[in-house]
């Protein structure tokens, strides 16, 4: 996760920045598949109890561990459950969670790190400090003891992994704040007389929005890992409801018998996070103006 | 420069002090107490109070920072409740373990990751250029968890070829050292090499339309000089600083991995003490890690203006 | 400290090649274990795995055999006065601790006092009812109770029976875990934090005829299923808690052989009478916990989850114990019994219950399952995954329902009973309070006749079946797999690996 983004944003005057973007993105295969594979994804999240064949809570006990048939696409689980339904719902799960996470990673994030880089010195020294700081804390255990305080529950484990992630945008917003604030353009905007907080947000913001936006997809990358992970620790989603972590952990003791039970979710966690990677790389293709068209 | 390495070395004390109160004080926020869960099925509560007393743990919170830093500052980094044992023994003896591996691991990166970027680069938008993106993004989207399981259960399970878990030392037995942990080494690795890919291709279409090489493909030299005495020369040192702070993260990132393979390492030691509520390894561990990735970064950083000396100024 | 650091780094590298030599010995094995141990202290140790390791390296003074025996070990014999306050135990001659100590009386009083008075001691209360240690000879030791205590003798059959060297001891203090030195089989050779723990044989042992194997390592290895691989291939000769739903497997495997005993203790569902913050369905009317018992079906659980292999059970000693009382058989599941109990109760549905579970896999299954089945009875299961270390702090505050809580067993059925069901007990943590049942357990540890010990519990558990602070799912069986070239092992019902007999083939 730690890029170094170096891009000044040389706007070129012809076409919007974003139209531009847009249209570099496009002629990205590998970009297009992803985004394609998130939209299909999103749908089946929203679509869930339409997809799937079975209900993802009903236990069979009579079809418990049973390997992948025509009635059971991907078998089922150690109670007999569908695991096609399983995937189908337990992507609510994880996006939802890759999305919220990362939200509430932004929204503290972003006004920190532009209170770092345009506001009073003292707050950048402190703010910083605390970056470095989380920064160099693992994040994973970071990540877990937040979980283990709020408690386990899907919603908490957003929380943490939200609070976790938070120092990358601090310092991603400080930094490309630091290179904008110079610029002429905000410094004649200053010379008029226009308010702090107005040039932040009106000048500053939208010229650290492509940075961000990379960072936000790579995020989400991550941030379905994490929930995975702390779902595989118990320290996510709850049972019954489906969660791909959750249904890996399940799944490691059966690995000799009922193999099947490892595959399907970690295959959805891997394409997701995959999706959102190919995006990510994409649209710094797209944003970085280094690249020639 | 040296005014900038001193001002980052004088920025790594109060970092430091943020990383332990961070530490402190979430831990003390967990539920559970660890007088309680030390007591496990052995509930008695007159006992229970005398762990208290004697881990200090009847006393406010800042107290018990206070004593904890006083014994940091004369090299005692506290006793692990649950095993009796001084934290800074089970640093020593954790310590060569996850070097190995993060060291493997690094190894690991840099075979696929490098030359992974570098054909990628020269054959930009080839089909070639495809398949190795794709191929170093499966590495940074596969849960490490969850490769983890799927090659025990194929390599040991299945095939039999490799221990599934356990650790041997290299002095005992490096054949056997090597098989124990070559797992482990490329899940972790090969979630690093698809950064490295990434930052080696950028750095590489860079270097590849900049001047000097224009410069040198005029001169008719030979293209793979060109491409490996020219351009790799200048595109790598971003990529080695990258690799070591990758380093940094891999000394305390491999908490899952390790718990899966059952490497005694970092990774497991802490993430058992969490659960333990073993509040002085915790602290221990996380602070020798923390400490370890921003000199490393420090020592990046460095690396970095001595080969730019541009940005010496 | 960077200094001290690499020091011991230096120390500890220099010292592996001479461990290496050793552990390739002849007539060594390898046990996977299913944690890593605690502190190796008989005094300050608390974890079942921990006392695994004991059995080789801390013989105590009694031992149980496989029908729950009591045998001698380090003891000879043991005699209760008449009036049952005092009991005089004859220790083994000849017998040495791995330093050279003689075990005597004094040693003995030694080991005992330690266990009673240390600060931190986990076996303070095992032998609460101990007034004082007498030397009677330099081979007999007398102690004194507070009040007529039947359950003592099986309560040295474990860590509390252990006897440890007085010299080791006093010199290493509270540190003495790091390198215990006790009178067992084995000695202790050295220990790596989460990764191993060797012994070697006591050239000087009591019972050394019967020590076949020269080294053993214990090998901490968490997941169940790569503690299987290592066996299948070879990695380790032997493991313990193997799970119910690999049985089938190791039994096809070519080179297995498995050792099985059910267990002493037992998986239960506490209910929370006495402190419910939430006020809810169950605490109020011990009709609806009826209810909520009759909608499980034990056997089916045992089934989905455990492959059939445990032992359903409504008792908090297994139905083979010879305390189980069989006037009070296990109950069918009767979905009909357990609506008529609501109804009668007046309580509405759905009722809702706030089940906390610790977190594990396997436990996780046993909720999801019970679930399922309580919700056609009308109750709404909600269940809360909890850390163990939340869970306990949960459970001691009353902020919970139901709480899916094991217990790993004492040989006594004091122990599986007296500290959950008394008044004020520290397990109690369904807050019952019946002054009945407290007098009966009193009546049934201060009998020495079983019989009489039996009859005082019939009442005690007629009682709690009515009023279900607990519910009793099921006994696990300990499950132990090894490697076909060791023979000779039996499995005893605590689930304790014992290494003396053991032969390598």
């Amino acid at each position: 996760m730690s890029g170094s983004l170096v891009a000044t944003a040389e706007a070129i005057r012809v076409e919007s920045p974003a139209r531009r973007a847009w249209r570099r993105l496009k002629r990205r295969k590998g970009a297009m598949v992803g985004l394609g594979i998130i939209i299909l994804l999103v749908l089946m999240a929203i679509f869930a109890p339409l997809l799937a064949p079975y209900d993802p809570t009903q236990q069979s006990w009579s079809l418990v561990r049973k390997a992948p048939s025509a009635a059971h696409w991907f078998g089922t689980d150690e109670v007999g459950r569908d695991l096609f339904a399983r995937i189908i719902y337990g992507a609510r799960a994880s996006l939802s969670a890759g999305v919220i996470s990362v939200g509430i990673a932004i929204l503290i994030g972003v006004p920190l790190g532009l209170i770092a880089g345009y506001g009073p010195a003292w707050a950048d020294i402190v703010l910083s400090r605390i970056t470095d700081a989380m920064l160099a804390c693992p994040f994973l255990i970071l990540a877990i003891a937040l979980a283990a305080f709020l408690g386990p529950s899907l919603a908490n484990a957003m929380i943490a992994i939200g609070i976790t992630a938070t120092p990358i945008f601090v310092r991603l917003t400080r930094g490309q704040v630091m290179s904008v604030k110079v610029e002429d353009y905000v410094e004649s905007a200053r010379a008029i007389g226009n308010p702090k907080w107005r040039i932040a947000l009106v000048h500053i913001l939208p010229n650290v929005m492509p940075q961000l936006l990379v960072q936000i997809t790579l995020t989400i990358a991550t941030a379905v890992i994490a929930e995975a992970s702390l779902s595989f620790l118990g320290l996510g989603q709850q049972p019954p409801a489906p969660s791909w972590g959750s249904m890996l952990n399940a799944a490691q003791r059966f690995l000799t018998n009922a193999p099947w039970m490892a595959v399907s979710p970690g295959l959805a966690i891997f394409l997701t996070v995959l999706s959102f990677n190919l995006l990510g790389d994409g649209l710094r293709d797209a944003f970085d103006p280094r690249v020639r068209d | 420069m040296f005014s900038l390495i001193a001002r980052r070395l004088v920025q790594l004390l109060p970092t430091l002090i943020i990383v332990s109160i961070l530490i402190f004080g979430l831990q003390h926020l967990l539920p559970g107490d660890p007088a309680t869960i030390m007591a496990g099925e052995e509930r008695d509560p007159e006992v229970i109070a005398q762990i208290r007393a004697q881990y200090r743990l009847d006393q406010p919170i800042p107290v018990q920072y206070f004593a904890w830093v006083k014994g940091v500052l004369v090299g005692d980094l506290g006793e692990s409740m649950r095993l009796k044992q001084p934290v800074s023994e089970l640093v020593a003896q954790k310590l060569p373990v996850t070097l190995q591996l993060a060291a493997m691991a690094m190894v690991i990166a840099i075979l696929i990751g490098i030359p992974a970027g570098i054909i990628s680069a020269v054959k930009k938008d080839s089909w070639l250029d495809y398949v190795v993106n794709v191929v170093s993004l499966w590495g940074i989207s596969t849960p490490n968890f969850w490769l983890g399981i799927m090659m025990i259960f194929l390599f040991s399970v299945h095939l039999g070829w490799l221990p599934a878990s356990g650790y041997v030392s290299p002095f005992i037995d490096p054949w056997m050292s090597f098989k124990t942990t070559i797992m482990p080494a490329f899940v972790l690795g090969n979630a690093i090499a698809g950064v490295l890919m990434r930052h080696t291709r950028a750095a590489m279409l860079q270097a590849l339309g900049s001047d000097y090489v224009r410069t040198a493909r005029a001169k008719g030299l030979f293209e793979p000089r060109i491409i490996l005495h020219h351009a790799m020369r200048n595109a790598l040192t971003p990529v080695i600083t990258l690799g070591a702070l990758e380093f940094g993260t891999l000394l305390s990132g491999a908490v899952l991995t390790e718990q899966i393979f059952t490497i005694p390492g970092f990774g497991k030691l802490i993430v058992d003490a969490v659960f333990n509520r073993d509040y002085a390894v915790v602290q221990g561990v996380v602070l020798v890690t923390s400490a370890t990735y921003i000199l490393l970064n420090l020592l990046a950083d460095i690396g970095y203006i001595l080969v730019n000396p541009r940005l010496r100024a | 400290m960077i200094l001290s650091l690499r020091n011991r780094l230096l120390i500890s590298v220099l010292a592996l090649p001479l461990v290496a030599g050793a552990a390739f010995a002849q007539g060594a094995i390898r046990i996977g274990l299913a944690e890593d141990p605690d502190v190796l202290d008989p005094t300050l140790a608390r974890t079942y795995v921990g006392r695994i390791v004991f059995a080789s390296i801390c013989d105590k003074l009694f031992d149980i055999d496989a029908k729950l025996n009591i045998v001698p070990q380090l003891a000879l014999s043991h005699e209760t006065a008449a009036d049952g306050k005092a009991v005089t135990i004859k220790l083994r001659p000849g017998v040495t601790f791995h330093d050279g100590e003689a075990l005597d009386a004094e040693a003995a009083k030694y080991s005992l006092e330690r266990h009673m008075t240390m600060s931190g001691s986990f076996r303070r209360s095992e032998l609460s009812q101990v007034d004082k240690v007498e030397v009677v000879d330099p081979l007999t030791i007398r102690l004194l109770l507070k009040t007529p205590f039947s359950p003592l003798i099986a309560q040295l059959t474990d860590r509390a029976g252990m006897m440890v060297s007085p010299k080791a001891a006093k010199e290493a203090g509270d540190k003495f875990g790091q390198r215990p030195v006790c009178a067992g089989p084995y000695k202790f050779v050295e220990r790596v934090q989460q990764d191993r723990i060797v012994v070697e044989k006591f050239a000087n042992y009591w019972n050394k005829a019967n020590v076949h194997i020269d080294k053993v390592t214990y090998v901490p290895i968490t997941d169940s299923t790569v503690r299987l691989a290592n066996l299948k291939s070879g990695q380790l000769d032997l493991i313990e808690r193997a799970l119910a739903t690999d049985i089938k497997d190791i039994r096809a495997s070519a080179g297995l052989k498995l050792a099985t005993a059910f267990e002493l203790g037992y998986q239960g569902l506490t209910l929370n009478i006495g402190k419910d913050e939430a006020k809810g369905g169950l605490s109020s009317d011990a009709r609806v916990r009826q209810a909520f018992e009759a909608s499980l079906d034990r056997e089916a659980l045992n089934q989905v989850v455990f492959n059939g292999e445990f032992k359903p059970g409504n008792q908090w000693v297994s139905p083979l114990n010879s305390y189980y009382q069989e006037s009070l058989p296990v109950g069918k599941r009767d979905i009909a019994k357990a609506k008529k109990l609501i109804t009668e109760s007046g309580v509405k549905t759905p009722i809702a219950v706030d089940l906390m579970v610790p977190n594990n896999p396997e436990t996780r299954q046993v909720a999801e399952v019970m679930q399922a089945m309580a919700a056609e009875a009308g109750f709404d299961v909600k269940l809360r995954v909890t850390e163990f270390a939340t869970s306990l702090k949960e459970a001691e505050a009353g902020k919970y329902q139901a709480y899916l809580l094991a217990w790993s067993g004492r040989t006594d059925p004091d122990g599986n009973i007296i500290s959950f069901a008394q008044t004020g007990a520290p397990n109690n943590y369904s807050a019952y309070s019946n002054p009945d049942v407290d007098a009966a357990l009193t009546d049934a540890r201060t009998k020495n006749d079983p019989k009489e010990r039996k009859a005082a519990y019939l009442k005690a558990s007629t009682q709690l079946l009515k009023d279900l602070p607990v519910i009793y799912l099921y006994h696990r069986l300990v499950i132990i797999a090894h490697r076909d070239r060791l023979t000779g092992y039996e499995q005893m019902p605590d689930g304790l690996v014992r290494l003396t007999g053991l032969k390598l083939k």
